[in-house]
């Protein structure tokens, strides 16, 4: 390195403890200094390492956006596709090989406004995904637009007058659509979202995670409230734990209290498995599954 | 009867549609996502029909950008997969077809055309989307499209589809029309063993060694799929032969040039036609799909009358048989060129008969065929003139 280097390497730092599971060679990544969606990266690694789930078998799908770039960066199978179409995507490869464990790794946009409508669907079939939706409140990559989870009153760039469109409640929303897990925490909640992570990758079933996710440059910096870290400490102070509430009043205010916690864990039928029995029932020995179906369906290994 | 590989070999007389979901699965398609669409929704009715027995799985999506791209999941896990549509459908799929041609996805996209534009004739047919399905999504890419005129040609040209998509890794369209799909005939479904099914190509080289989108002498990479250890990237982004986004012009050129030129290349290998009589020809009839049998009868009486006159079916309308209509260009005075809309395919023998010889159209917006007689009163117009 030259005497005008800006920075220098120390070699003796030692590796990130997640690197394995990240694609080094393609680092440094695309998210802006303060942006949560890296915390959530690291949060999700741990919570994988911690499901003990084979890596080979294990696939992540992204859309499009800041928080689609994930798949870019985690070195597993992994597809980032179109937009707002990760979850069919994941359905396609979930129903073609069981035995994958497949998430899909996207932000608010891409999965409940373009995507709005697979988001319910897969979950109404409790196709057996894990989503983790991180919610950054705007469209970040394309510049602050307004977003279906922009609060009321929060400024975009397309809500230049201040926002007047009602945002999803994600928990609600999820929960009413039929998914079988679905939990909420911000990314001050690092050990709370490695444990959900966990959960919800052992979990059979639609499992879904919402992640709330500081966007300094494009949220935070046009709605005057400070950097990364005010953000974090606006997570910190106003989010309150509450396992097991009731997803109709978990709705987010502009800067107002954030009700984090799990809040559904129930069984349902899950779609392949439901598909197999019904089948099974249906037409017996005459019915023949894919050889990965009839191999991976755990309905049909408990007989 | 049915044997193991699901194949119902023997004599059959039914729809085109039918014919397709058969030759679907006797090219080893086990996955398909649809929506459902007029005149397209016999094909996955017979499909969620039969594949309980033979080992698939369908389901029926949400909608058609949700089928379009779930199928190439499915690919991505190991099985051969398609969608069918119809117009509306098929503009919906537009970008997954860029995203199959971009990530290099073989799949299989039926288009059962209907008239248009917007919601058109729903149950009655026409040839609207033949430009659609070359140039419809963004950007430069190739895709093959296949035409039958028969619910004989529905079966053996799905097998061909599937065939050509994994030879080629491109998303491959069957564009049937509605005549051509609910047309009831005989249709023989061979025994498994004089059926050619053209096996995925796989890589199985050492993990550290994979480049993904590196492509072999033919310009086509081997594929790799989920599941496998070997922690495969996939994106519609511009990338590089390790998958990698790569966002540089350098990198643009290299891949965009070797999706295109892949089918270019190859084209040679992919071209398909049917001719009768054309050697001798001072006029040739180009025809595709239901098209081409509306024109027999124009062309039988122009034969009656003396006039020398070839027919010049499309079985690939792209790759466009673009070498032979330069060929015949210097031989013949005149290609009369009948179609379902108002001009499409029409404007590609233009192109390439480049001025040597006179090129008509023979329009019809669509809703039904033509009648013979519109067709052989050009060729007359063009024997006088």
């Amino acid at each position: 390195m030259g005497d005008n280097a800006l920075y220098t390497i120390d070699n003796n730092v030692p590796p990130n403890p997640i690197e394995d599971l990240l694609r080094m060679d393609r680092m440094p990544h695309i998210w802006c200094p303060g942006c949560g969606i890296g915390s959530t990266v690291n949060c999700f690694v741990r919570g994988l390492q911690a499901s003990g789930l084979d890596l080979d078998k294990v696939a992540i799908v992204s859309g499009i956006g800041c928080t689609g770039r994930v798949a870019g960066y985690i070195k597993l199978d992994s597809f980032h596709t179109t937009h707002g179409r990760a979850i069919p995507f994941a359905t396609g490869l979930k129903l073609a090989n069981p035995e994958l464990k497949v998430v899909v790794y996207s932000g608010d946009g891409d999965l409940v406004a373009i995507g709005g409508n697979h988001f319910i669907h897969a979950a109404r079939r409790n196709v057996d995904l894990t989503v983790i939706l991180v919610n950054n409140m705007i469209y970040g990559m394309t510049g602050g637009q307004v977003a279906p989870t922009t609060p009321i009153s929060a400024t975009a760039s397309t809500m230049p007058h201040g926002n007047y469109e009602p945002a999803f409640n994600l928990p609600f929303l999820a929960e009413s659509s039929g998914a079988v897990y679905v939990a909420r925490w911000t990314t001050f909640h690092v050990r709370h979202i490695i444990k959900s992570v966990k959960e919800a990758l052992l979990k059979r079933g639609f499992s879904f995670i919402e992640i709330i996710a500081s966007c300094p440059t494009l949220y935070s910096r046009r709605n005057k409230l400070g950097d990364g870290l005010d953000q974090m400490i606006y997570f910190r102070d106003q989010s309150e734990i509450k396992n097991g509430a009731d997803t109709k009043s978990v709705a987010i205010d502009f800067q107002g209290k954030i009700t984090v916690g799990k809040f559904i864990d129930i069984e349902r039928p899950v779609y392949h498995e439901a598909m197999y029995e019904h089948f099974k029932k249906k037409y017996g020995e005459q019915y023949v599954p894919s050889d990965e179906i009839k191999e991976f369906t755990n309905a049909q290994n408990g007989d | 009867m049915q044997d193991e590989s699901g194949l119902l070999t023997g004599a059959h007389f039914i729809d085109g549609d039918h014919a397709c979901s058969e030759g679907a699965i006797a090219a080893g398609c086990r996955f398909v996502a649809g929506y459902p669409i007029t005149p397209s929704t016999e094909v996955v009715e017979r499909i969620a029909e039969r594949f309980p027995f033979i080992g698939g799985v369908f389901i029926q999506m949400e909608d058609e950008l949700a089928s379009s791209i779930a199928i190439q999941g499915a690919v991505w896990a190991g099985k051969k997969a398609m969608t069918v549509t119809s117009g509306p459908g098929f503009s919906l799929m537009m970008e997954h077809i860029g995203y199959a041609a971009m990530t290099e996805t073989p799949c299989v996209f039926v288009n059962v055309q209907r008239a248009g534009p917007s919601t058109g004739l729903p149950t009655m047919p026409a040839q609207g989307d033949m430009m659609q399905a070359r140039w419809g999504s963004h950007g430069d890419y190739g895709i093959i499209a296949l035409c039958p005129n028969s619910p004989q040609e529905c079966f053996d040209f799905t097998i061909k589809a599937f065939n050509l998509a994994e030879q080629f890794r491109v998303p491959v369209m069957l564009m049937m029309d509605e005549c051509v799909g609910h047309m009831i005939e005989r249709v023989v479904i061979p025994p498994p063993n004089e059926i050619q099914v053209f096996k995925r190509r796989y890589y199985h080289g050492p993990k550290n060694k994979l480049l993904l989108f590196q492509p072999e002498k033919d310009l086509v990479p081997p594929m790799v799929k989920a599941g496998d250890g070997y922690k495969i990237h996939v994106t519609g982004l511009t990338h590089d032969e390790k998958g990698y986004p790569s966002m540089t012009v350098g990198a643009q050129a290299k891949l965009v040039t070797r999706l295109v030129d892949k089918l270019r290349v190859n084209a040679d290998k992919i071209v398909d036609y049917r001719e009768d009589g054309v050697e001798t020809a001072d006029i040739v009839v180009v025809t595709y799909g239901i098209t081409s049998r509306t024109a027999i009868p124009a062309i039988e009486q122009a034969r009656k009358e003396g006039i020398n006159i070839g027919h010049m079916r499309l079985v690939t309308a792209w790759p466009f048989p673009e070498k032979r209509i330069r060929e015949l260009s210097s031989k013949v005075k005149a290609f009369v060129v009948p179609e379902l809309n108002l001009g499409q395919m029409v404007y590609e023998v233009e192109r390439h008969a480049g001025g040597r010889a006179k090129v008509e159209k023979v329009s019809h917006a669509g809703g039904t065929v033509h009648n013979p007689k519109e067709i052989y009163s050009v060729i007359q117009r063009l024997m006088k003139g």
